[in-house]
């Protein structure tokens, strides 16, 4: 590899999937999609509802056989050794929307150290990886002994994710991890997992339908658009496609259409501004300048 | 894949069979079952059949489907079968030791196969052309009378309406699941049996937390839209008797005159 500067970790060539193939229900979820996502990357996944983004990631990790094409982990197709995939899963972490509702096991601890007694892992190894994985989901270590039961909407939810990282995945896909939380939970876990990905240097691909969410944590977002990829690119360029998002039912963040609009009234603003904190610290000079005038 | 399983049998599609009263197709299935019992010989048996294979052909249903609901029971036909060819009596045609076959072994044998492959479809034609609603709906307006006894038959319909709902979003959960305890490495697909049967408890116990949720999220829906069980309720779909219902019953009625004809006319083809 040139400088071995882009070392992707997963990639996929030409990857299809369709539905229900040979019954009048078939339908193609996935169609084409060729991608390649490097290490350490922050990715966002986005796309409209039945775009096929939920398929496209279950695939990433071999719970879906693709139709046609290729997943490469590590340049390795993961389906060339159909009953190895479950080494597979444990490199490419997988949690899934409301995934409070797999919990089954006696204890919160007992259901966190599920996934790496799975690996193989010893009952301290195990117990070690989920105080741990505990920790970084800012689930409290007195609930540990709970049943996940007895837990909050939001603890559960915690408890869950938890369940997945204890795994040491090397890719970690969350499929929509702040739906139906209230949004003091949602900036908690968001930030959870944006310090989960900084501290570990893992890939993350974060699929939401929360604009301001993956503007505030994504290097890079995946739009995907009826079953095809429509873009895999930067943040702040997808972003500044604000027209061509809303042809395909998605928007831009309400923060970064504002800073554009304000830009075309003539301020001196950047109009990719993805967040809160970046347009205020923009526009707070500009205030005081306006205020003013000759003090500067 | 889970969903792949689809509920019921019902083939959507638009024939006389399809547009007929539900409650008329479940009069004529247990109607053309009569028949098939009370056949005493080959013709009326054959009459028989050929007013279920009307049925069918005006059902606009594909034959294959049909044919698939045999599989199933291809066991019972042939074990049947076979096991009357030894039990016929007279002169014997090949013999063995003890084994002997008979030409009215033979003919039971063919009597009683005919009969089990044309009890199946006459009530495929029924599942095949009719929704589970609307035979919940029919299997409603029929025991109705019962209710004077003190049956609780509305509440039952109810409840069959209700579990066939649930099914296919029980199957969802089910897959989802599934798939949620493979991400974390659980294994289905090997192991002995004590390993298998383990390995379900991770989908069994999330399973039945969430359909005791969903039963009770149903019930206070169900209570907060004020649902207080049949008593004055009236229905969204009417169910009528039309021109097309009169027509199929002239059918059965023509059938039923041809069957006792038959049935008269000719000596019985099976002796015990």
């Amino acid at each position: 590899m040139a400088g071995g500067v882009h070392m992707p970790i997963l990639e996929t060539k030409n990857l299809t999937y369709i539905y229900g193939q040979g019954t009048p229900f078939e339908k193609t979820a996935v169609e084409d999609v060729s991608l390649s996502i490097e290490k350490g990357e922050f990715i966002g996944v986005i796309g409209h509802t039945g775009s096929g983004k939920s398929t496209l990631i279950q695939t990433l990790n071999g719970l879906v056989r693709p139709t046609s094409g290729q997943v490469l982990l590590d340049g390795q197709d993961i389906w060339r050794e159909p009953k190895k995939i479950r080494a597979v899963r444990f490199r490419v972490g997988m949690v899934f929307q409301y995934p409070e509702y797999q919990l089954f096991e006696e204890t919160v601890l007992k259901d966190i150290m599920f996934g790496p007694k799975n690996q193989g892992l010893s009952d301290d190894e195990a117990q070690a990886r989920a105080y741990e994985a505990a920790r970084f989901t800012g689930l409290k270590e007195e609930l540990l002994g709970k049943s996940p039961f007895e837990l909050s909407g939001g603890e559960k939810r915690r408890a869950a994710i938890a369940g997945v990282i204890a795994m040491d995945p090397e890719v970690l896909i969350l499929d929509e991890p702040t739906a139906g939380l209230d949004p003091r939970g949602r900036d908690v876990l968001l930030a959870q997992i944006a310090q989960y990905h900084k501290e570990r240097g893992n890939t993350v691909l974060l699929v939401s339908h929360s604009m301001e969410d993956v503007g505030r944590v994504a290097d890079r977002l995946l739009v995907m658009n009826a079953g095809q990829l429509l873009a895999l690119a930067p943040t702040k360029e997808v972003f500044s496609q604000g027209e061509e998002l809303e042809r395909v039912g998605l928007r831009v963040p309400q923060i970064t259409k504002i800073m554009g609009e304000l830009q075309k009234l003539g301020l001196p603003v950047d109009p990719s501004t993805l967040t809160v904190d970046g347009a205020l610290q923009q526009l707070i000079p500009l205030l005081k300048e306006r205020r003013n005038p000759h003090a500067v | 894949m889970l969903s792949d399983i689809t509920l019921g049998q019902y083939f959507p599609a638009r024939s006389p069979v399809h547009q007929a009263d539900p409650r008329l197709k479940i009069c004529l299935t247990i109607f053309s079952i009569v028949l098939i019992f009370s056949a005493g010989n080959f013709f009326s048996l054959g009459l028989a059949v050929g007013y279920i294979l009307l049925g069918m052909a005006s059902s606009r249903t594909p034959l294959k489907l049909y044919l698939k609901s045999l599989k199933p029971v291809l066991f019972i036909i042939v074990f049947t079968g076979v096991l009357n060819i030894f039990y016929g009596t007279g002169e014997p045609l090949w013999q063995w030791g003890f084994i002997k076959i008979t030409q009215n072994g033979l003919l039971n044998s063919l009597f009683v196969s005919i009969r089990i492959v044309a009890l199946i479809l006459a009530s495929s034609v029924l599942t095949f052309t009719t929704s589970p609603t609307q035979l919940t709906d029919a299997i409603e307006r029929l025991l109705k009378p019962l209710g004077k006894l003190g049956v609780p038959v509305h509440e039952f319909a109810m409840m069959m309406t209700i579990a066939l709902r649930f099914v296919p979003l029980l199957l969802e959960e089910t897959d989802k699941i599934m798939s949620a305890q493979k991400a974390r490495g659980a294994d289905m697909e090997s192991g002995g049996l004590v390993q298998r049967i383990k390995a379900l408890v991770p989908v069994l116990i999330p399973l039945f937390v969430s359909a005791f949720r969903r039963a009770f999220d149903l019930a206070t829906a169900m209570e907060s839209r004020c649902y207080h069980g049949g008593e004055g309720r009236t229905k969204m779909k009417q169910l009528h008797f039309g021109a097309v219902d009169w027509l199929v019953l002239l059918t059965a009625a023509l059938a039923l005159g041809g069957f006792v004809a038959l049935n008269l006319a000719f000596p019985p083809s099976i002796v015990r």
